[in-house]
């Protein structure tokens, strides 16, 4: 009896993904359990481990192979018992986020809009997961598709090809023209296979770079998503930031306290851990903060959970910790030290980096005093987390020094207009200035 | 009836689709069976292709001693044996069917000899054989690939029915007992078009009638014309534009009365061929009672030959134009390899049409009327078989080579080739189009000196106004 290993789905919105690896060939023996294969989608790596026994009789898709849709045939296996396979994820200990620095003084909030740009986090896997060229090498296309895109201005690395060995032929090209291909100026497009239209671009020899004075990285799936969300993010959410001066001594020393209750590693508590904490705790104070915008309505969720993001070789990612506002801060350390190295391996599930209800993304360890994130749609806020630095503070009539950071909270003004984003920061800021409230 | 044998694919008709499908299938590690009711490579390979070109082959080598003054060379006296020209056009078609029962069991397909008929199943239709054997046989599988074929269109109404005996279909012209004086053709398309060509190479006095204004009106029209100039000085006579009204028997042989530009005109000939078109084999296959969807005389099918039945899949002549068995093979191997889960996206490639009369007709992709019709600006370019060099010392001058550039993209959009050897020749543009090349990979390719093909070479290059040899 023959029986054909179908490509698992590994949630439940993901259409298709990248064969990564075979670790089994065909003529071994497979028995139940084992690891046969590693799948990727743009977020993640998974294993997929064979349910029954029998011998691998042929590989259908190859390694590497790319959009791969989910239930193809990707193997047979002969053996007398009906087998299917489960994808199971295969975790990897180690650490997590990096912390910010601590500091006290304070500033009123005032709503305002100024875009700012920066790094932010990107969830949920694509469908139409795009190929990628491996290693930066020249992009397979046919000499019509080359012709007809550069004579329109579509960047080749920026399609999926669908030719053999993923050759961009003309109806790719025709493709992205029909999906609203506007020609538009800048290096290389951010466009992303299927939905969204896609943006164009001209190549950068057209914008007067010449060819050869670069390196072309090419890219992946998580760069793909992260182009594709964040512009969408900030193209179509009308978004403002609201920054707050907030003093970290009494934080900091709350720390020092908790950490010498402890020996155990895992149960040593961060500054992120307690901005965690703290974040959460603020937005069940405040549960308009803790909200995403539908059409139907504004959706008010009933937990806290946080999107932290962390940055991993090629990009980032956001585990989330969930219902935060119910966990202590031992068990949020640890799982944020888990789900940290486990995004670094690329090994998280998607479970575990898909709907958030509020990010946070700290670039205090890089010393960045203030900055703004962009949304992480649909989350209605996302709080951006700068460096804590001793500053000069004024207490009545005199200076004073203190540990200040600066937290800056983009929100979506569809869901939290300035009145309620100004509420949540201060019902934040009196947390983390005196954080025994948090556990009252 | 015994118990139901149980497959995973079942294929209907050993043609060149269903036997292409069962050899993929076994590529693939899909348990094949596949019904014939009559022999394996179906019409194709034993009252088609195969065979015709046999007699072509025969017909030339007779009309080349015509020229062989020009070559310096001369015979005493000359004949051929009809019978033996076709006793061995029966030989090499037996031996491919040979060839094809020899490749089933190489790719252990089951082969099973008997008419098939398709009842309601579970899953997919169940197939029921009348064995050739006698008995009946039920088969079960997860698909079925109905590749049955299709048989010579006949018209009633104008008397347009073989005898066999005066008025033949292509299989009764294929095995007569002697050449007869006279011929007439009724439809110039690629089949009749290769009669009328080995009859007339055989000294028979032939006469074409097509019922549009140009013969092999599926070319380019000035393919058509160059053809008919080309066969005209053969000694072919041509009537188009012309409507048989009327087909009968005489005394002795055959009259058709045409029309013709309102005129009326009776042609006698000892025999008549009918060449004018195909009917799908769906005839006992039970798809009424599947409710499956036909249009036009043939199954509707998906990019990868689903119908509307589930586990039910048509290729080839059945499923529709254009009747070759190139265009079958092909939606053969893509039917089942979608069938297997392993398929790609489906390209739809352009399928080369070829005419293997003297001399050869060979296209693919648009003609001119087709790319203006569909708002296409193209670039033309000719190049003439008589200013290269291999065609002058070969003697093969006839003819030309056309083709059509895309004036914006430089797409190769169509191909069209009269002359020696040129259905062997279209594949070079045929991978072009694959390819998606333009002019300018054509024009980068190195042609090999002496060759017929520089002429293609030289066409592209004249599409863009600079041809080296003109």
């Amino acid at each position: 009896m023959t029986t054909e290993i179908l490509m698992p789905a590994l949630s439940p919105t993901m259409e298709e993904g990248t064969l990564a690896r075979w670790l089994v060939k065909v003529g071994d023996a497979v028995k139940s359990g084992d690891v046969i294969a590693e799948i990727e989608t743009d977020k993640a790596t998974m294993e997929v481990e064979a349910v029954d026994e029998g011998t691998l009789e042929a590989i259908l898709v190859p390694e590497g192979a790319e959009g791969v849709k989910v239930n193809t045939p990707i193997a047979r296996l002969s053996g007398e018992v009906s087998s299917a396979m489960s994808p199971s994820v295969s975790p990897v200990p180690e650490v997590a986020t990096p912390p910010a620095t601590p500091a006290p003084v304070q500033t009123p909030p005032a709503p305002a809009i100024s875009p700012a740009r920066d790094q932010a986090p990107t969830p949920a896997p694509t469908s139409g997961t795009a190929p990628t060229r491996e290693g930066g090498a020249r992009v397979a296309a046919s000499p019509l598709a080359r012709r007809v895109a550069a004579r329109e201005g579509i960047a080749l690395e920026s399609l999926t090809g669908s030719g053999p060995h993923g050759r961009v032929v003309l109806r790719d090209v025709e493709a992205a023209l029909a999906a609203g291909g506007a020609r538009v100026a800048g290096g290389k497009a951010p466009a992303s296979a299927a939905a969204a239209p896609v943006r164009q671009s001209l190549s950068l020899e057209q914008m007067g770079i010449a060819p050869g004075s670069y390196d072309l990285v090419p890219l992946d799936g998580m760069k793909k998503t992260i182009a594709r969300r964040m512009t969408e993010s900030f193209r179509d959410v009308p978004h403002f930031p609201l920054t707050l001066d907030i003093e970290l001594d009494a934080l900091l020393a709350a720390r020092a306290q908790i950490n010498a209750l402890s020996e155990a590693p895992e149960n040593k508590v961060s500054v992120n851990d307690l901005i965690i904490k703290a974040a959460a705790t603020a937005l069940i104070r405040v549960p308009e903060a803790n909200a995403s915008f539908t059409d139907a309505g504004i959706a008010r969720h009933h937990h806290a959970d946080i999107a932290v993001a962390v940055a991993i070789d090629g990009g980032l990612i956001t585990p989330i910790v969930r219902g935060a506002d119910l966990k202590s801060l031992t068990v949020i350390a640890r799982e944020m030290k888990d789900l940290g190295a486990r995004a670094r391996a690329r090994k998280l599930k998607p479970e575990e980096y898909q709907g958030g209800t509020f990010s946070i993304s700290n670039l205090g360890m890089f010393g960045i005093k203030s900055f703004a994130s962009i949304l992480n749609e649909p989350q209605g806020c996302i709080l951006s987390v700068g460096a804590g630095e001793k500053r000069a503070v004024v207490r009545g009539e005199a200076l004073a020094i203190a540990t200040v950071m600066s937290v800056t909270l983009t929100c979506d003004h569809r869901v939290v207009d300035g009145a309620i984003g100004a509420r949540w920061l201060t019902a934040f800021k009196a947390l983390i200035e005196a954080p025994i409230a948090m556990f009252v | 009836m015994s118990a139901p044998d149980t497959f995973d694919l079942i294929i209907l008709g050993a043609g060149p689709g269903g036997y292409v499908a069962a050899i993929r299938a076994g590529q693939l590690g899909l348990k094949t069976a596949i019904v014939e009711r009559e022999a394996l490579g179906g019409i194709c390979l034993n009252w088609g292709c195969i065979p015709t070109k046999a007699l072509l082959r025969s017909g030339e080598v007779y009309e080349a001693l015509d020229h062989l003054g020009e070559y310096g060379v001369s015979v005493q006296g000359r004949a051929y044996d009809f019978e033996a020209v076709v006793q061995r056009s029966r030989k090499v078609a037996q031996q491919l069917s040979a060839g094809v029962a020899f490749l089933m069991k190489k790719h252990k397909a089951s082969v099973i000899e008997g008419v098939a008929s398709l009842v309601k199943g579970a899953s997919a239709p169940q197939v029921k054989v009348a064995l050739k054997g006698g008995g009946e046989r039920l088969l079960t599988a997860r698909n079925v690939i109905l590749a049955t074929g299709a048989r010579a269109r006949e018209i009633p109404a104008a008397g347009l029915v073989a005898d066999g005996e005066r008025i033949w279909t292509y299989r009764d012209a294929m095995v007569p007992k002697a050449t007869p004086k006279s011929l007439l053709v009724i439809g110039s398309g690629a089949i009749g078009i290769e009669f009328a060509s080995f009859y007339r190479a055989l000294g028979v006095e032939v006469t074409v009638i097509e019922a549009l204004p140009r013969i092999l009106p599926q070319e380019d029209a000035e393919i058509s014309a160059a053809a008919q100039a080309a066969f005209e000085k053969r000694g072919l006579a041509f009537r188009v534009g012309a409507n048989v009204k009327k087909l009968s028997r005489t005394g002795g042989g055959v009259a058709a009365e045409i029309e013709r530009e309102g005129k009326t005109e009776r042609l006698e000939a000892e025999r008549a061929i009918i060449a004018v078109g195909i009917v799908a084999n769906l005839e006992g296959v039970g798809v009424e009672a599947l409710g499956l969807a036909c249009e036009r005389g043939h199954v509707v099918v998906d990019a990868h030959g689903a119908t509307n039945v589930p586990g039910l899949y048509a290729i080839g002549d059945v499923a529709g134009p254009p009747w070759l068995a190139h265009k079958a093979m092909h939606e053969a191997v893509h039917c089942v390899e979608h069938i297997a889960g392993v398929a790609g996206p489906r390209t739809p490639a352009p399928i080369p049409s070829c005419t293997y009369s003297t001399p050869q007709i060979a296209s693919v992709g648009l003609t001119e009327d087709q790319a203006k019709a569909a708002g296409r600006k193209v670039r033309v370019g000719r190049f003439p078989f008589r200013v290269n060099g291999k065609a002058i010392a070969a003697g093969e001058t006839t003819g030309l080579v056309k083709t059509l550039f895309d004036a914006e993209t430089g797409a190769l959009v169509g191909a069209h080739m009269l002359g020696a050897e040129v259905t062997e020749m279209i594949q070079g543009f045929a991978l072009a189009m694959t390819l998606e090349a333009t002019e300018a990979e054509i024009f980068a390719t190195v042609f090999p000196h002496p060759t017929l093909s520089e002429v293609m070479h030289e066409a592209a290059l004249a599409a863009y106004d600079r041809p080296l040899h003109i």
